[in-house]
């Protein structure tokens, strides 16, 4: 399946109940797989094409007060826009899975693939102290799986959960194994706005406090919170490590173009391995912490100018030298380059 | 006649409904907020729908609306409500659902969603109250704001060669086909409230028929914003506001 619409149909069986969104390239065959599939049939599940991003960002707040599972898909334009919606979702604790299959930029830049917003997803992006849950899926079939564990991610901190995709994956076809359909959710949170029940005060969704110790108060659950997610939600992938003196770090579609440098390098007798990061938030900080000791130095390989790189800086923390290589503008990297990056930066850095 | 007599139960003719808290209001003294607050729990209760309302606070003056209204409620960015009612309306097409903006939220910030969620249809109550002016903010410039208005943002009167002019978005709004009734109303006098809350009524119960988007406008003075005693600000609201924002019926089902 093409990466886009497998995320569409990972979103029905993943139990659903509503879809919001705008088209943009290179993401727009998610709503356009929703509304053929035309799910209401299937599973009573709500699709609907919104005015802007910023409106299904929005619907997306409203139906996740509710209590629903939502989605909502865009690509690095339109995610900017959505940021105001997310920063107010993670204010009111709500939970939902946004996808962004990121194009490069900055502006409007090109519709081909990149991991430029990196730090939009992981640092922030929206105003406030606040966190996203990060999946970045290397596959087609890790876009599927992480749309079900997303949502219950989402649910279980009641946070929102991003799915950081590229160009790459979601316009590329895989066989990929999708997992059977879900029960759409029956059961109304108590922190749901659903009608006020007899016995019970009403129930407000909102991300304002007029006091600072208030205020304060919530931004110190929020952290308390962050801290769960980092203790228990850590999930990375590493490929040769146990006698590599070399180690490559890379994400999403970039960690599989890295994976064939890596082979490439074996073959020429460099023993690096690869850790491949696959929450973003939370990093993997302990792994790449322990797995720098024994390192002689680190390349992180992303379609970025540079932003995991400083993540895995602060995890080595001046242990071994860490280098960064990267194309950029929608420009995808060879292996070659990579391997050539690492002799020249690392090996002979 | 002593407090006590007045508070015997044979004597009540009024009270509050249960569909409003006992929050202290925290608008201003003169304010139509209270009351435009009052007549919409009114109906609410009336109706016998405080279990299955949910209601969405704009960012403004009523940015706290949440506090007053015993239902459920929502708060959302400024100028999203209609976007955000949309969502809750789509998965819980059963409650009744209202949104409660101001003018900025409603026709500045949030034009866009406004307008689509009323192009669309969407079958909710929008209420909107206009006192052409920023009150939450302390007093600037509305989209609403007449021509030579005095604000902190149009200190010499609103020109609207350079500022634009106020915008009557409920006129634009009754030229959609998705809005099935669109009025103008105020709540400055007990006739006016009593017209109001007709108007609310009939909203929430078309809301019950699946008909449409229904949109109650609410001219409204705004004492502080306007720098006038609250007696004042009515006769000012008279003799300015309803000239260019006529009161009554805009839209109405046809027979």
């Amino acid at each position: 399946m093409k990466g886009n619409e497998a995320l569409a149909e990972a979103a029905i069986r993943a139990g659903a109940d509503a879809y919001f969104g705008y088209p943009i390239t290179p993401q727009s065959e998610v709503i356009e797989y929703l509304m053929r599939e035309n799910p209401v049939d299937r599973t009573g599940m709500q699709v609907l094409q919104a005015e802007s991003e910023i409106a299904a960002i929005n619907m997306v707040y409203g139906a996740a007060g509710c209590g629903k599972r939502v989605m909502t898909s865009s690509s690095s334009p339109g995610v900017s826009l959505k940021m105001e919606g997310i920063s107010y979702i993670a204010g009111a604790e709500l939970p939902c899975v946004l996808v962004n299959v990121v194009r490069a930029g900055p502006g409007l830049g090109t519709i081909q693939p990149s991991q430029s917003d990196y730090f939009q997803a992981v640092k922030g992006g929206g105003h406030g102290d606040y966190k996203m849950i990060v999946l970045a899926p290397a596959t087609v079939q890790e876009s599927v799986d992480y749309v079900k564990l997303g949502f219950e991610l989402a649910f279980k901190y009641r946070n929102p959960v991003m799915i950081l995709s590229d160009g790459i994956i979601g316009q590329m076809m895989e066989k990929v194994e999708l997992f059977e359909q879900q029960p759409r959710s029956k059961e109304e949170p108590e922190w749901a706005t659903v009608g006020k029940k007899e016995g019970r005060d009403s129930v407000i969704v909102t991300s304002l406090q007029l006091q600072s110790e208030e205020q304060e108060k919530v931004n110190l659950r929020l952290q308390s919170k962050y801290r769960e997610v980092e203790k228990n939600e850590v999930m990375y992938e590493t490929y040769n490590c146990e006698d590599a003196e070399y180690l490559f770090a890379a994400f999403g579609s970039c960690a599989r173009i890295t994976r064939k440098a890596m082979e490439m390098a074996r073959k020429k007798g460099i023993k690096v391995g690869l850790i491949r990061p696959q929450t973003l938030y939370p990093f993997p900080v302990d792994a790449i912490s322990e797995l720098s000791e024994r390192m002689k130095g680190i390349l992180t390989v992303e379609m970025n100018a540079g932003q995991m790189v400083e993540d895995v800086r602060l995890a080595v923390n001046g242990k071994t030298p860490v280098e960064h290589f990267g194309r950029f503008g929608g420009v995808i990297p060879s292996p070659e380059e990579i391997l050539e990056a690492l002799e020249q930066k690392i090996i002979g850095g | 006649m002593s407090e006590n007599t007045i508070k015997n139960p044979e004597n009540l003719v009024y009270e509050k409904t249960s569909v409003m808290t006992d929050r202290v209001l925290h608008y201003c003294p003169g304010c139509g907020h209270g009351t435009a607050h009052r007549m919409l729990a009114e109906v609410i209760d009336e109706l016998g729908i405080q279990g299955d309302t949910i209601g969405v606070a704009p960012v403004g003056c009523s940015v706290l609306a949440y506090y007053y209204f015993d239902v459920d409620m929502q708060e959302a960015a400024h100028g999203r409500a209609p976007a955000v009612a949309t969502g809750i309306k789509r998965v819980l097409p059963e409650k009744y659902v209202f949104t409660y903006q101001g003018d900025g939220d409603l026709a500045a910030i949030g034009t866009a969603e406004t307008i689509h969620a009323c192009n669309r249809g969407e079958n909710i109550l929008v209420v909107f109250i206009n006192n052409g002016i920023y009150g939450m903010t302390g007093g600037q410039m509305a989209p609403t704001t007449l021509e030579g208005m005095k604000s902190s943002t149009s200190p010499r009167g609103r020109d609207v060669k350079t500022m634009g002019n106020p915008l009557k978005i409920t006129e634009l709004l009754a030229q959609l086909p998705g809005t099935y009734f669109v009025t103008r109303q105020s709540v400055h006098t007990p006739a006016n409230v009593r017209k109001t809350k007709k108007a609310l009524k009939k909203a929430l119960e078309y809301q019950k028929l699946d008909k449409g988007t229904c949109f109650v406008e609410v001219v409204a003075n705004c004492p502080s914003g306007w720098k006038m005693t609250p007696v004042q600000s009515n006769k000012w609201m008279e003799e300015n506001m309803f000239p260019y924002y006529p009161l009554g019926d805009i839209k109405v089902p046809e027979k």
